[in-house]
């Protein structure tokens, strides 16, 4: 029987070379798939235009030091929120659950006087509560995450308020808290933060490489491989070296790239990673696939809420101090447009941790590059709306031709 | 290539994969189900026809475990079996592939394949996904099959209609399924993807599965299928040797203008047939 079997060599073409790479992103971008190519695109343009309007001011080791510090809370609050926009869901509490957070680890703190390290725990233990009740509500009853979170954002806000009681503002001076972010690597410390880096960023994707090669699968050409790990590589360096001019690495800059790799690396490669774009893309399939749908989405939305709190407690740090106002405004919103400016779909299924990175950095670029140029709060608004509008629409656009290529 | 293949199973020997015997099922005041017989061998293709309302939807349900016969015994090479879930059909060795191919259009080949079951290490949710054997297992699979694809690591979206469908077949049997069920395989295909699963479809029945096709297209049902269940009205008609019985008396039999094996009484009353759904 299996000599009737043809085994034709050909019949899996897979392309190689650089002719097949160049196709294969040229078929990617027919579908919508851009990659991270015009956010960067866009974050040099954004770069040149402060640097210039700036004198000069923009690009300096200070105030890049200074944009790691505004990154860190935001960027946090972002890699949560990819994980349920990766679900197709979105979770509009985030911000004030980063601000209800922050405020039960000052009250643990200051009110209380509990620990540093005891309060900031409990706090992320409030932060995967409050996302486990919004998950359990969705799945539970079936209803939009939006209501549900937009419930919370109401909610929540009000807790917060209530934990902060009529002290309005309390001023940290636990160390423990206020090390999360004021800690500087110089030196040796820097470098051993980039070497860990590089080795997942840059030299990780050159074992699979090799391990493929060996293994006698398909493999890009090694040129762009390198060249992704060389540039990759230096742009990193360069940025430490331009830290280290300064303060240095801050550990609210580390706590951001840590939680970015660790997610990276659970969404890649993780089983669980896989069940939620899978889930993403077409819930239904997942289901009859064996995926525990429900309660994959359970655990992303308490996931999105445990980062969010670990960014309002990072964001405490770094203002030594929580108030009514902690975690609201432009918190929710910056966070979200961070994560959709870096590709990430509204719609599921698609998108990367490191886009939402590069969202960030974006986000806050602008922020910081109007701080320099002192513009009023009206006009940061309005061009971080543009901003965000020119994205979101960027993605609905390619959506389109995307199913309309098929 | 097929022809010693369908010397062996136009009489299947031994006890067949999948035998059911006197299905029924009711819905209400419907009954879309009254004591059908169905049965597969390893190594055939048998098809499963029927006008729109003849059962054929509830069998299939019935045979992937959706739905739970109200009368009548399913057995598994012999063996009594109970099915209530589709996990139970799923652990049999029984997979479907529906006509909405159950695809994630965002993952690759290889993520699709191994959809619900990847390698990891550990076991469980947190465990470490093993790429480089999956994607050898996937690129072996489709070889075997002959399945055409750009690359293994393309996404579902940038595949043809064809494609899609030759990866959701595929998938079916990456497990250690020995029934395929194909509902309407070649419904929204063009002529050469329509083909390229047929061809599919032989080449699985080439490496001992059983096939049961679903399909409203007779002229792909007599290139594949090496015999022909026909139902009419929920009533089980016969089961036809396809290279006997012509397409003339095959309509005649769904139509219920000539009388099957079963002879058929006349529906009279409640019978109605079913209406859970398009079949």
């Amino acid at each position: 029987m299996s000599s009737t079997l043809e085994h034709d060599p050909r019949v899996i073409a897979e392309r190689t070379g650089v002719a097949g790479v160049l196709r294969a992103y040229g078929r990617q971008l027919r579908q919508g798939d851009v990659g991270q190519l015009p956010v960067l695109v866009g974050l040099v343009v954004i770069w040149t235009i402060f640097e210039i309007a700036a004198d000069g001011r923009f690009i300096t080791p200070f105030n890049l030091v200074n944009l790691t510090l505004q990154m860190a809370a935001g960027g946090t609050i972002s890699v949560g929120l990819v994980l349920v926009l990766l679900l197709g869901e979105i979770d509009l509490s985030a911000g004030v659950v980063s601000g209800l957070c922050a405020a039960i680890m000052g009250v643990l703190s200051v009110s209380v006087g509990l620990p540093g390290p005891v309060a900031a725990g409990l706090a992320l233990l409030v932060g995967a509560a409050v996302g486990t009740f919004q998950g359990a509500w969705v799945t539970r009853f079936g209803i939009p995450s939006f209501v549900v979170t937009l419930a919370g954002l109401i909610g929540w806000q009000g807790a917060m308020l209530h934990v902060l009681g009529r002290t309005g503002t309390l001023n940290l001076r636990d160390p423990f808290i206020i090390s999360l972010t004021g800690t500087f690597f110089t030196g040796a410390g820097s470098y051993l933060c980039l070497a860990v880096f590089v080795a997942y960023v840059a030299i990780g994707p050159i074992v699979t490489y090799r391990r493929r090669a060996a293994a006698g699968l398909a493999v890009p050409p090694l040129a762009f491989v390198a060249v992704r790990a060389v540039a990759v590589g230096a742009f990193a360096t360069a940025a430490v070296v331009a830290l280290d001019a300064d303060r240095g690495v801050s550990s609210g800059l580390l706590f951001l790239i840590s939680a970015v790799i660790i997610v990276d690396f659970v969404l890649r490669r993780v089983r669980l990673g896989r069940m939620i774009f899978a889930i993403g893309g077409n819930a239904e399939a997942a289901r009859r696939a064996g995926i525990p749908v429900q309660r994959v989405r359970i655990v992303v939305f308490m996931l999105a809420s445990t980062f969010a709190a670990l960014g309002g407690i990072l964001s405490a740090s770094r203002g030594f101090m929580v108030n009514q106002s902690a975690g609201g405004g432009p918190v929710l919103l910056n966070a979200i447009a961070a994560a959709v400016i870096g590709g990430v779909s509204l719609f599921g299924g698609r998108g990367s941790v490191w886009g939402a990175l590069l969202g960030t950095i974006v986000i806050q670029s602008i922020s910081n590059g109007m701080d320099l140029l002192s513009l009023s709060s009206s006009i940061k608004f309005m061009i971080t709306g543009g901003v965000l509008l020119t994205t979101v629409t960027i993605d609905a656009v390619l959506r389109r031709s995307r199913t309309v290529a098929r | 290539m097929t022809a010693p293949d369908r010397e062996r199973t136009t009489d299947p020997p031994g006890t067949p994969l999948l035998e059911l015997r006197g299905i029924s099922k009711r819905f209400g005041a419907v009954q879309a189900l009254t004591e059908v017989q169905f049965e597969v061998s390893a190594g055939e293709v048998v098809a499963l026809v029927g006008d729109n309302g003849a059962g054929k939807s509830t069998l299939i349900k019935i045979i992937s475990g959706i739905y739970r016969p109200d009368h009548g015994t399913i057995r598994w090479k012999g063996r009594e079996v109970a099915m209530s879930t589709p996990n139970d059909s799923g652990a049999l060795g029984i997979a479907t592939v529906y006509q909405d191919l159950a695809l994630c259009d965002n993952l690759d080949v290889v993520g699709n394949l191994f959809l619900g079951r990847e390698l990891a290490w550990p076991g469980g949710p947190l465990g470490v996904m093993d790429e480089m054997t999956m994607e050898r297992r996937a690129v072996e699979v489709l070889r075997r099959l002959s399945v055409k694809i750009p690359s293994v690591r393309i996404p579902i979206a940038s595949l043809s209609g064809g494609q899609r469908q030759s990866v959701a077949v595929a998938r079916s049997v990456m497990g250690d399924n020995q029934v395929v069920l194909l509902d309407e395989p070649t419904a929204a295909l063009g002529m050469a993807q329509t083909h390229e699963v047929l061809e599919l479809i032989k080449r699985l029945r080439g490496q001992g599965l059983g096939v049961v096709l679903i399909s409203h297209n007779l002229a792909n049902v007599y290139e594949v299928a090496d015999r022909i269940t026909v139902l009419r009205l929920g009533r089980w008609v016969g089961v036809y040797d396809a290279r006997k019985t012509s397409r003339e008396q095959l309509i005649a039999f769904m139509t219920g203008a000539v009388p099957g094996t079963a002879e058929v009484p006349m529906v009279s009353g409640g019978v109605t047939g079913d209406r859970t759904g398009a079949s």
